[in-house]
């Protein structure tokens, strides 16, 4: 099988492709998109770092094929803030010093942001269980899982402020 | 790492996947969640020429509680899974399993019907399905039946589905009494150094029935009837739990690897199957 056609909308942008079925989600974002965020860590679903959110649900897109993608809707970091206006979680882990090197905090935050979607008022033993597919080898994790609550206890302050 | 190539269909009926399995052979592989295929994939330790994607068919998923009576669809995610309240009414010791599994991200698309038939002696499902005596519906170009889970595991890998058929569905009576899937890893993620299922119903302070399952302990799941005997009838006193360890111990094979070696299996199997018994006797 040559190429196929492959539509996909990322962080809202409808875009059309040619791809090979066997081409990696995360290829695909990186390499035919542009879309840097998602990094490339162990690429064996182990270290997270190429966490996008896909349907509503956090993969990663290193065990996708460009074929299972088709017709999907996908979110990376990019789609979630950008350096004139960060979102909540990207403030929180810069305040709280919830990254060093930065390699993990696209996956971290990608991640976070669908945690915090379906657990909005975490406690931090939920943080820990639910960020369990995200490795970082600088922080030790505490400042991310501090971020990740300072974050939720924002969101739902401005939730409460806007009703 | 990127696996060779191949071609990709998306089915949208189960009738419509049985028959590029049936039309491709030994060269087409049914894929769900992918999370088990997709690394051998990109290690090329899978050849794969025909990849036959079931997430168009919805058919498959969907989680079914009518009566006594469990049905969840092959396609039905571990998420899911563990979302389902239903479920976790009917069946709790899903959850308790699920919750054990892989890492968030692998459990949105993981499968209980890729866990179950792709014949990996480290997944869990296989072991708790033994334990509650589920029923595989599985379909191919002849049409539909039914394999016990107890009756599917014949070897790593190999099981009683043939290449041409898909596994379409699981369906179990809702158990009665305490339970407990107790699982020591060596990190989040990992797949089990030992994990046992246990199902215990009580008839006053004594034990009326049990199930017992070891998993990642031999080549399949072990289903272990001696072990489940060993406390039927009694109180569960220390001496019952010592005899069904020791029905438990006989009963599994498990080799040494990079979790260790036989004997620290077999005393780590020996310690998941004392809590698991114990927290379902303390709920049944």
């Amino acid at each position: 099988m040559g190429k196929m056609h492959i539509k996909v909308t990322v962080n809202g942008k409808q875009h059309e492709l040619l791809a090979e079925p066997r081409e990696l989600l995360i290829h695909v974002l990186r390499e035919e998109l542009g879309i840097t965020g998602p990094h490339i860590g162990c690429e064996t679903s182990h270290c997270g770092a190429c966490t996008v959110d896909m349907d509503g649900k956090s993969v990663k897109s290193c065990t996708v094929f460009a074929a299972q993608a088709n017709g999907a809707n996908i979110t990376t970091i990019e789609g979630l803030g950008n350096p004139d206006g960060l979102h909540v979680l990207q403030q929180m882990f810069k305040e709280h010093h919830g990254l060093q090197c930065g390699f993990c905090t696209p996956g971290m935050i990608t991640r976070a942001y669908r945690f915090l979607q379906e657990n909005p008022d975490p406690t931090e033993e939920e943080v820990r269980f639910g960020m369990a597919g995200n490795l970082c080898r600088c922080t030790g994790y505490q400042n991310i899982v501090k971020a990740i609550l300072a974050a939720a206890a924002e969101m739902n302050a401005a939730k409460e402020a806007a009703q | 790492m990127i696996p060779g190539t191949f071609d990709y269909h998306r089915p949208d009926s189960v009738e419509a996947a049985v028959a590029l399995l049936a039309e491709h052979g030994d060269e087409a592989r049914a894929i769900a969640g992918g999370h088990s295929l997709i690394p051998m994939m990109k290690l090329r330790m899978a050849e794969v020429q025909h990849l036959v994607d079931l997430q168009g068919i919805t058919d498959l998923k969907g989680i079914k509680v009518d009566g006594g009576t469990v049905t969840i669809g092959a396609m039905a995610t571990q998420h899911e899974l563990i979302a389902s309240e239903a479920l976790a009414q009917a069946a709790p010791i899903i959850r308790e399993a699920a919750l054990q599994i892989a890492d968030p991200q692998v459990r949105y698309v993981g499968t209980i019907g890729g866990n179950v038939a792709n014949g990996d002696p480290g997944n869990d499902m296989p072991g708790l399905m033994q334990c509650l005596d589920a029923t595989y519906v599985l379909v191919g170009p002849e049409g539909k039946r039914d394999v016990q889970a107890r009756d599917f595991y014949e070897a790593a890998y190999f099981t009683a589905r043939s290449d041409d058929e898909l596994l379409v569905s699981i369906r179990f009576t809702a158990p009665k009494g305490g339970y407990a899937y107790e699982k020591q890893k060596r990190k989040i993620g990992d797949y089990a150094t030992a994990a046992a299922a246990v199902l215990i119903a009580k008839d006053g302070g004594t034990c009326s029935s049990a199930s017992i399952a070891m998993t990642n302990l031999s080549d399949t799941p072990v289903w272990c009837e001696a072990a489940a005997e060993a406390l039927v009838g009694t109180s569960l006193d220390k001496a019952a739990v010592d005899a069904a360890v020791a029905a438990m111990t006989g009963a599994i094979d498990p080799q040494e690897d990079n979790r260790g070696p036989v004997d620290f299996k077999k005393h780590v199997a020996g310690v998941v199957l004392r809590r698991a018994i114990e927290r379902a006797a303390s709920r049944a």
